[in-house]
């Protein structure tokens, strides 16, 4: 299609981006640019910048590791209630982190109906693993509704060549149906890595917040704001500039559109 | 529709709602809305106060946003529709902006333990034991910053889990037995009703709350908002806020 686009969508495009472009230059341009050298090397920053990126990327191979076997649970296998796992596999969405969160302790508390069996061995809550648990679930949706739309879009004639051709049901997914949906899994695990980068409430709830432990750059930016908004727009605008970066050298080499 | 047509509809309109108007005028007094900005730890006594002030004054309505005391100050200075604020610190009623401010009540902190007390906690001394898992409010928020000073004068060092982002969610890790004591206010004891106990402990005197309220410069309700300062410091505010678990001023 070419042309001029229409002005019933050029208009609400047009708005569509200026709202959401146009808090981000808010944030530039309250930042306070001659003190930014300073503050960008202070080892807090450094830390919870470090503690975002370790977790956040943690927590997408974990949503990786189950998430992608999930989607193919759901769009190639059949069983009775499919359509209820679905819609509770992708819960998380719509639920509150921070509900998530208390979800989370309800179960992997010291004091929760699986975390009491191994409160003796380890805890999870106020560690670092346990940032990683509440960032995957809230991130793995998003890998699972990518990868099950691709799967579901991917021709299964290719699978069931192979398995004609004498491949077993782990070799076909392997060898056949993992490189055919690559695009969508890359895809998927990018927006995961992104909710990740992000998350809050569930962590904050479930994790706690302890600098170099726990505290990840969402939650400094959010203490920052109590008492040192500068500090809190500094925080955000490397977090922001972190994931721009991410996600454009991504996008390039990888998200072919 | 014709030129005229619109005209006449226009013109109707506009009689309609200069009598609606008028109408207003020449009723009874016109309803207001008393809009106040209040610590969270006032919830519950300034929800009673409220209900009080608007049975003393027919056709006003107190409206409450209550909130960390900090993000509140913020939010005034942003131009948030405000009356009155009633901050947990001096240093937040400070930010506000707001002039005069006066001292109404104050606060101690507690150390709140689970229901049994499970880690057997007796003293301040015993949160630096590392077997008793510790939640302490962040340093940046008023609980936080009362924690450090108590912690100080005992000479107690803690190593917190966690440095929770208000005093409610240090509670609530205690709620849920996931840590074994926290520092919070006594009025945030109180207020969970029996679903943790607390203990008083002497260091606390070193690092009391001073809950300064003051009527916000550009507020359009003077008259009422001076009226509900005045029954916060009366003795019925005294004695709401004493039940609440504060000591009143």
């Amino acid at each position: 299609m070419r042309g001029a686009a229409p002005w019933g969508l050029a208009v609400p495009a047009v708005a569509g981006m200026a709202f959401l472009v146009l808090p981000l230059v808010g944030l530039a341009v309250r930042a306070p640019w001659t003190t930014l050298p300073a503050r960008l090397t202070e080892p807090r920053v450094l830390e919870a910048l470090r503690l975002s990126l370790i977790t956040a990327t943690t927590a997408t191979v974990v949503c990786l590791a189950l998430g992608v076997p999930l989607a193919w649970l759901l769009a190639r296998a059949r069983f009775r209630g499919r359509g209820l796992v679905r819609a509770l596999v992708t819960v998380p969405l719509v639920l509150p982190p921070v509900v998530g969160g208390v979800a989370l302790l309800l179960v992997f508390g010291r004091n929760g109906l699986i975390g009491r069996w191994f409160s003796g061995a380890f805890t999870l809550p106020f560690t670092t693993a346990g940032v990683v648990m509440a960032e995957a679930f809230v991130a793995m949706p998003f890998l699972v509704i990518s990868v099950e739309g691709t799967l579901r879009a991917a021709d299964p004639r290719y699978e069931e060549a192979a398995a004609t051709l004498g491949a077993s049901r782990w070799t076909v997914f392997r060898r056949v149906t993992l490189p055919l949906v690559a695009p969508g899994v890359v895809a998927g695990a990018v927006l995961c890595w992104a909710r990740a980068l992000g998350e809050f409430g569930a962590t904050i709830t479930f994790a706690g917040n302890l600098p170099g432990t726990t505290q990840t750059m969402p939650l400094a930016v959010y203490l920052a704001l109590e008492t040192d908004p500068e500090a809190a727009i500094v925080l955000s605008l490397v977090l922001l500039a972190v994931c721009v970066a991410v996600l454009a050298v991504l996008r390039d080499r990888w998200i072919k559109a | 529709m014709s030129g005229s047509a619109v005209r006449s509809l226009v013109s109707a309109l506009l009689l309609m709602v200069l009598l609606a108007a008028a109408g207003c005028a020449g009723g009874k007094k016109e309803p207001e809305t008393l809009t106040v900005f209040a610590a969270a730890s006032l919830t519950e006594s300034f929800g009673t106060l409220g209900k009080a002030f608007e049975k003393s004054h027919p056709g006003v309505t107190v409206k409450f946003n209550f909130g960390g005391s900090s993000t509140l100050a913020q939010q005034i200075v942003q131009g948030a529709p405000a009356d009155v604020f009633a901050a947990a610190s001096p240093a937040t009623m400070k930010q506000s902006g707001a002039p005069s401010p006066r001292i109404f009540a104050r606060n101690r902190l507690e150390i709140a333990v689970p229901k049994g007390n499970p880690a057997h906690v007796a003293a301040l001394k015993d949160l630096a034991n590392p077997a008793v898992k510790v939640a302490l409010c962040a340093e940046q928020v008023p609980c936080g910053a009362a924690a450090v000073k108590a912690l100080a004068a005992g000479g107690v060092t803690v190593k917190p889990v966690t440095q929770e982002q208000d005093v409610k969610a240090a509670l609530s890790k205690v709620r849920l037995g996931e840590v074994d004591a926290a520092l919070v206010y006594r009025t945030d004891v109180k207020a969970a009703a029996g679903a943790v106990e607390g203990i008083e402990f002497p260091e606390a005197d070193k690092a009391i709350n001073d809950y300064p309220i003051a009527a916000v410069p550009k507020t359009a309700h003077l008259v009422l908002a001076r009226e509900f300062i005045d029954l916060v410091l009366s003795d019925q505010g005294r004695r709401v806020l004493t039940d609440a678990g504060f000591t009143a001023v």
